[in-house]
């Protein structure tokens, strides 16, 4: 038994390390994908190019202005000309936001009435005008706080975001993206693995042997398994060493959650090997589910916002649970008192994928 | 001691159709024996139930004394199979394919080393021990998979169509290396559509839309079997004479063989006249009609017809 499978998870790796394709999947993929998603793919919303008309020409108004373009989140690129312009330089996308103080603003402001100021923003993507108009409003709240030196009472809204201090979306992505990777990375190679022994033959050969289904499944996942460590690990160094993630929470509590996640995704793995006969049809299958699964985990758009038949959809999904938990791990540091019914979910699903993969290859090897 | 396969009213069926039907047959210990068929006659489907893949849907098998239904995992134990497509790992060498089948037999150690030794001695491939599989040629790749086969000294080897696609000399060492196992006690099932391969087997078992349509040593066959006569008929024009000869009353059937046609025919004192005859007066001067034995292939082909002909006769009665 331990000789056999000693044996399948050598053959297995020499295969994996001997093709430069699968080299590339499983080690070039995780890095340049931290990479990209570290660097290019953040929500983070700096140098706004804004078109200012100032029609106000105040002290108070270019007072305004700064304290805009101090914030870092806006630029101006046009200070000069009126509407007609502002409105052009939006068409064009030259500028992403216009910045509107009218005749009369600083007047309003001695005068203790209400001064308004308009921000026109570029709504085409419609997340980032959103951010825009979130800093703009903290920005006028600030600036109205310091005009009005001595605030009568009232009631003085305070932000402080918990976790991720400053709000760097880089935290939030990094510990998604070794959900995505791991899944992605072990879901191909052991779809892969079995299926090209039905295109060799070679599945024939081994089944007149004494290999037992179960040591033929075990010696097709634990190679990816180790494979699927190696890669959370690479990424969770890249992240915590390169791109100061921080890791907060337990990080044999991550190893512990990474065991019940592979169980899943090797079971889909072997489940779609039992339903394809070629390689090309097996990576078809592998993007198939791997896509619903990315888009309805969370990892880019939030749950909460979707429909709530889609939202049930997402009770199967082990991204879900995994991505809730490297996030609480990540960022939060949350233990397992808190991460257990994620956890519980990911087993019981893993155990029970993994038993259909073996009941299925029984029935198709019979 | 029992024979080394016992196979008794034997059928497989998938939905309604029968892959195999009602075979029976005894395989002795220490023979070759060749189980002949056409593509989907049923040699695969049959050898995949001897080797405990496939479960019979009737009838009994037992090999090396186990049965297949009852102990797949048994018979797998003590049985070398070798497919026509020579499954072996095509990105790994030599030596790596014969450590990871001799590892799944449960040998490790020195004990793999020598028997890993043993089979390369054997199967002359010493010098291509760290070479990759799929470099080699047919030929050698044929070697290597016989010796992954032989790892384990199974009592009994299965060579499902193992010459398919390798060249006439390859294939002739190779089965030499079969002898010579052997003659070291093992018995060896092999199918094939090879007719020199036939002729190279102990007994011989044709396979016929899933049935046993003959069972007997080559010379039986060829003697027993083949009632009819053969006539090798030589003309410049094969096509056009083998079509001739098949409208003639007298000649059961006509075959090309090669350059020449294979006529059969019941009784070749009269028939031999009367074909000359014929073939003159269709404007083929100088044929040569000479009566030859029968080849193995002959008997096939004669067979075959005789079994269509039967059964399009009990087609029609029934109509």
């Amino acid at each position: 038994m331990i000789e056999r499978l000693k044996r399948m998870m050598i053959k297995e790796f020499l295969q994996v390390l001997r093709d430069p394709r699968m080299l590339g999947v499983i080690f070039g993929v995780p890095l340049i994908q931290t990479l990209v998603f570290g660097y290019a793919v953040s929500t983070d919303v700096t140098d706004v190019p804004t078109a200012v008309v100032d029609r106000d020409r105040s002290p108070a108004s270019r007072e305004l202005v700064a304290a805009f373009t101090s914030s870092g989140h806006f630029r101006v690129v046009s200070a000069e000309g009126g509407m007609e312009r502002a409105q052009a330089m939006l068409d064009d996308g030259s500028a992403g936001a216009v910045l509107r103080i009218d005749e009369g603003f600083a007047g309003d402001l001695e005068g203790g009435r209400t001064a308004r100021v308009q921000l026109i923003v570029d709504g085409t993507d419609s997340n980032t005008a959103r951010v825009v108009l979130v800093y703009a409003n903290r920005i006028t709240e600030r600036f109205s706080g310091a005009v009005r030196a001595a605030p009568a009472g009232g009631v003085q809204l305070v932000h402080r975001a918990w976790f991720n201090e400053n709000l760097e979306s880089r935290n939030f992505f990094v510990p998604g993206i070794i959900a995505m990777l791991v899944m992605l990375v072990t879901v191909i190679l052991t779809s892969m693995a079995v299926v090209r022994e039905k295109e060799v033959g070679t599945i024939e050969q081994l089944l007149v042997s004494p290999i037992t289904p179960a040591e033929f499944i075990l010696g097709k996942t634990l190679p990816f398994a180790i494979i699927g460590y190696v890669d959370v690990l690479l990424v969770s160094l890249l992240g915590v060493f390169w791109f100061d993630v921080p890791i907060r929470g337990s990080v044999l509590l991550l190893l512990l959650a990474t065991t019940f996640y592979l169980m899943t995704t090797l079971g889909i793995g072997l489940l779609i090997s039992t339903a394809c006969r070629t390689q090309q049809q097996a990576l078809m299958m592998v993007f198939l589910v791997f896509f619903p699964f990315v888009l309805l985990s969370g990892f880019m758009f939030p749950i909460e916002n979707m429909p709530r038949a889609v939202q049930y959809l997402t009770w199967v999904n082990p991204l879900r649970y995994f991505l809730v938990i490297l996030r609480g791990i990540f960022l939060k540091g949350t233990g397992v008192e808190i991460l257990w019914p994620q956890m519980a979910a990911l087993l019981a699903m893993g155990a029970a994928l993994l038993a259909a993969a073996t009941l299925r290859f029984r029935k198709t090897s019979a | 001691m029992s024979d080394a396969i016992a196979v008794a009213g034997l059928g497989r069926r998938f939905g309604a159709f029968h892959a195999v039907r009602d075979v029976t047959f005894a395989v002795a210990r220490g023979e070759i024996f060749g189980y002949l068929g056409a593509n989907g006659a049923g040699k695969s489907t049959t050898i995949r139930i001897l080797c405990g893949l496939l479960a019979p849907t009737a009838g009994r098998a037992a090999v090396a004394g186990v049965d297949v239904a009852a102990d797949p995992e048994g018979v797998k134990r003590r049985i070398g199979y070798m497919s026509q497509k020579f499954s072996l790992y095509p990105d790994l060498t030599v030596e790596e394919n014969l450590d990871f089948f001799g590892g799944a037999y449960g040998f490790a150690g020195r004990e793999l080393r020598r028997r890993i030794d043993a089979v390369v001695e054997e199967t002359d491939l010493r010098a291509l021990r760290g070479a990759a599989t799929q470099s080699l040629p047919a030929g050698l790749q044929q070697r290597v998979a016989l010796a992954n086969a032989l790892l384990h000294d199974p009592e009994l080897l299965f060579l499902d169509e193992p010459t398919a696609g390798v060249d006439p000399v390859s294939r002739r060492e190779f089965l030499a290396l079969v002898r010579r196992r052997v003659r070291r006690g093992a018995t060896v099932f092999l199918t094939t559509h090879y007719m020199d391969e036939a002729e190279y087997c102990d007994r011989l078992c044709l396979i016929y839309r899933g049935e046993l349509a003959a069972l007997g040593t080559p010379e039986e066959l060829k003697d027993r079997l083949m009632k009819e006569a053969v006539l090798e008929v030589r003309t410049g024009r094969p096509l056009e004479a083998a079509e001739l000869l098949g409208g003639l009353p007298e000649v059961r059937g006509a075959a090309l063989f090669g350059e020449s046609v294979h006529a059969v025919v019941e009784n070749p004192d009269e028939a031999v006249p009367r074909v000359r005859a014929a073939l003159e007066a269709a404007g083929f001067p100088g044929a040569l009609v000479e009566r030859i034995p029968p080849s193995l292939e002959d008997v096939f082909v004669s067979l075959v017809e005789e079994r269509d002909r039967r059964e399009g006769e009990i087609r029609e009665v029934r109509r």
